[in-house]
């Protein structure tokens, strides 16, 4: 076979690896989340189906793809069909940049544990990102339902509000990693002051709270959840959505949850960078699964962060949401990146 | 590869060019409008321009299309669509027009050379210093001038915005 | 180099296949027994009350205007933070300068109350 052809099928790996993962970390999520919850309001969350209930989802699974399908009368049924499907298939192809281990060196080959490390991966993937709008605003048009549109347009309003505040929180990390690509700003953090690893939360505290803040909107949970908002609109825009079509909207959102607690801890927390294990002369294969693991606990720990802010605070108003958006956390993150800049002037 | 690619993208592009103008449905025509930003940022990723490519999705796809989308839903689309008005006076100046402009379209490729001027960043160069270093290092040195304008010009569409909405009251 | 975004575009082509198949599957496997009410667009129980296409606020549309204009500021200054270190105090000085411009229809959306929801 010749070079390019294997490398083709390392590819065809590497993304079939990261679905699978991404579709695992869903069902665990899932149970996470519902058990979680069970564990904060003090009852005890589906435990019946498999031990523990792990089974739980794919019980869940099983039975939504057997359910009923219905399509409502006054839908505009090609779009209907498609939201759902577009929300989802842009939840995946965002992840395709996010490093998830070290390069490994394997029969000859550095093969390297990302999908694809190209020049523009931070653009990439709030690139998007900001497609994803569209699955939840279609599905709130197409559904032909009041609460459906009214969801659909409140989700549209606030993910593009917060997407101006999550997009230059980071900038402060890009002007002391001088690049776009997530290897070099992984690269960059693997170094020490003396003993500290040079991680950027130490030197980007705001830019990390206005990014946490803002992703959180950006994926629609509490306390940012104003497009389902139970209460007022049912579910917002997934209301006329039953079967596997409702279940891909939970599978979409799981999954860019997967992909902001990636990015988080790719941007502020190192990656897969373990520190102090450089002196300690371990085989590199066994360190670069270390670094593997060492980057699925940190995004849990960061998913179950999630998990813990939604079954704590209250949702807000819309109003106040809006206005925090746009005046609270767009100039503090102008204004960190004016400390950032006017710090790495004074000190070079 | 990169050829086919390039038919691949190109033709997809066209064709939803054309599913814009042909389509009944606006949200449609929108939705088309996306898929044909997004074969151009494919055709930009090819060109060895990845920048502009997360631009042209960043900025036409993720945001000036939202606002079209919007807009959009507003109609009724049910009345509207169905009415049919007669266009036979448009639909003729626009058959002259659109000849006219193959016409200058054909004679402009066929008696000027369409590739542009070789600057100094040539391909080889702009891979040593990667894309966005390129870009940025002409934008923030030799374009200053206009790249300071531009905010002026953000700040009036800002303004418009405001006065516009302030206006319904 | 656009090779490097070959994975991306294996990436894009699965997830497609992927995404639409559940959808075909479920259609495939889902029982059908429709019935007008069951087709009828839920508003809580009682019968739907006039048209779904509602007219909204036009402060959505504000939002969207306001976003592309901010949305477009951002983007420009990434490449300024991909070579600041070159740029020194004088790429200070000139985002500053871009920045400060915006600030003022920051404040001016403030003052105008243009965000106000009420």
């Amino acid at each position: 076979m010749s070079p390019f052809w294997i490398d083709l099928i390392i590819m065809l790996i590497k993304v079939i690896v990261v679905m699978g993962a991404l579709l695992g970390g869903v069902v665990v999520m899932v149970v996470v989340e519902r058990r979680g919850a069970g564990f904060i309001q003090g009852r005890l969350g589906p435990n019946r189906v498999g031990p523990w209930g792990w089974l739980q989802p794919i019980a869940d699974g099983i039975k939504l793809f057997l359910k009923e399908e219905f399509i409502p009368a006054q839908a505009y049924k090609p779009l209907y069909l498609a939201a759902p499907a577009f929300f989802m298939f842009i939840a995946f192809v965002t992840f395709a940049v996010i490093p998830f281990g070290d390069k490994v060196e394997l029969f000859g080959r550095t093969i390297q544990l990302q999908i694809a490390d190209v020049n523009i991966g931070i653009l990439y993937i709030f690139a998007f990102a900001s497609l994803g709008v569209y699955g939840i605003v279609i599905a709130g048009w197409s559904s032909n339902n009041k609460f459906s549109l009214m969801g659909g347009l409140r989700s549209a309003a606030q993910m593009i509000s917060y997407e101006v505040a999550l997009g230059l929180s980071i900038i402060g990390v890009l002007m002391v990693g001088q690049s776009l690509r997530l290897n070099d700003i992984i690269g960059m953090q693997t170094q020490y002051w003396s003993y500290l690893p040079r991680w950027n939360i130490f030197i980007q505290p705001l830019g990390f709270l206005i990014f946490l803040i803002a992703a959180i909107a950006e994926v629609n949970r509490i306390p940012f959840d104003l497009c389902e908002a139970e209460q007022e609109l049912v579910v917002g825009y997934q209301v006329e959505y039953g079967s596997m079509k409702f279940a891909m909207y939970y599978l979409g959102e799981y999954t860019n949850l997967i992909t902001f607690s990636a990015l988080i801890v790719v941007l502020f927390f190192g990656g897969w960078h373990i520190p102090w294990i450089e002196g300690l002369n371990i085989h590199p294969l066994l360190l670069a699964l270390l670094q593997v693991v060492a980057f699925v606990v940190k995004v849990f720990a960061f998913l179950w962060f999630f998990v813990w802010v939604r079954w704590t605070f209250p949702r807000f108003r819309y109003d106040q949401l809006m206005r925090f958006g746009w005046l609270v956390l767009l100039p503090l993150a102008i204004f960190n990146i004016f400390v950032t800049g006017v710090v790495m002037v004074l000190i070079p | 590869m990169e050829l086919t690619l390039f038919v691949i993208f190109g033709a997809v592009a066209v064709a939803s060019a054309f599913m814009v103008i042909v389509s009944r449905n606006p949200v449609v025509s929108a939705l088309f409008l996306i898929l044909t930003f997004f074969c151009l940022a494919g055709l930009y990723v090819l060109l060895n321009a990845q920048f502009i490519a997360a631009l042209q999705i960043i900025v036409y796809a993720g945001a000036i299309m939202v606002l079209f989308v919007f807009v959009v839903m507003l109609l009724r689309t049910g009345k509207e669509a169905r009415r049919g008005y007669r266009l036979i006076f448009q639909k003729s100046i626009g058959i002259i027009f659109v000849v006219l402009f193959l016409l200058l379209l054909g004679s402009i490729t066929l008696m000027v050379s369409v590739t542009g001027m070789r600057g100094p960043y040539t391909a080889e160069a702009v891979r040593h210093i990667g894309n966005t270093q390129a870009f940025a290092s002409v934008l923030f040195t030799d374009y200053l001038y206009p790249f300071e304008i531009i905010s002026v010009l953000l700040l009036a569409g800002i303004i418009g915005a405001v006065v516009l909405a302030k206006r319904k009251r | 180099m656009p090779i490097d975004f070959l994975p991306i575009l294996i990436l894009l082509i699965l997830s497609a296949l992927m995404s639409g198949g559940m959808v075909f599957l479920s259609h495939l496997f889902g029982r059908k027994e429709p019935n007008p009410s069951k087709l009828s667009p839920y508003e809580c129980g009682i019968p739907p009350v006039g048209d779904a296409r509602l007219r909204f606020s036009v402060k959505f549309f504000v939002v969207a205007m306001l976003f592309i204009i901010f949305d477009f500021e951002g983007v420009t200054i990434y490449p300024w933070a991909v070579i600041f270190r070159k740029l020194h105090l004088f790429g200070l000085v000139e985002m500053g300068v871009f920045l400060g411009v915006l600030l003022i229809g920051l404040v001016y959306i403030w003052r105008k109350g243009a965000l106000q929801w009420d």
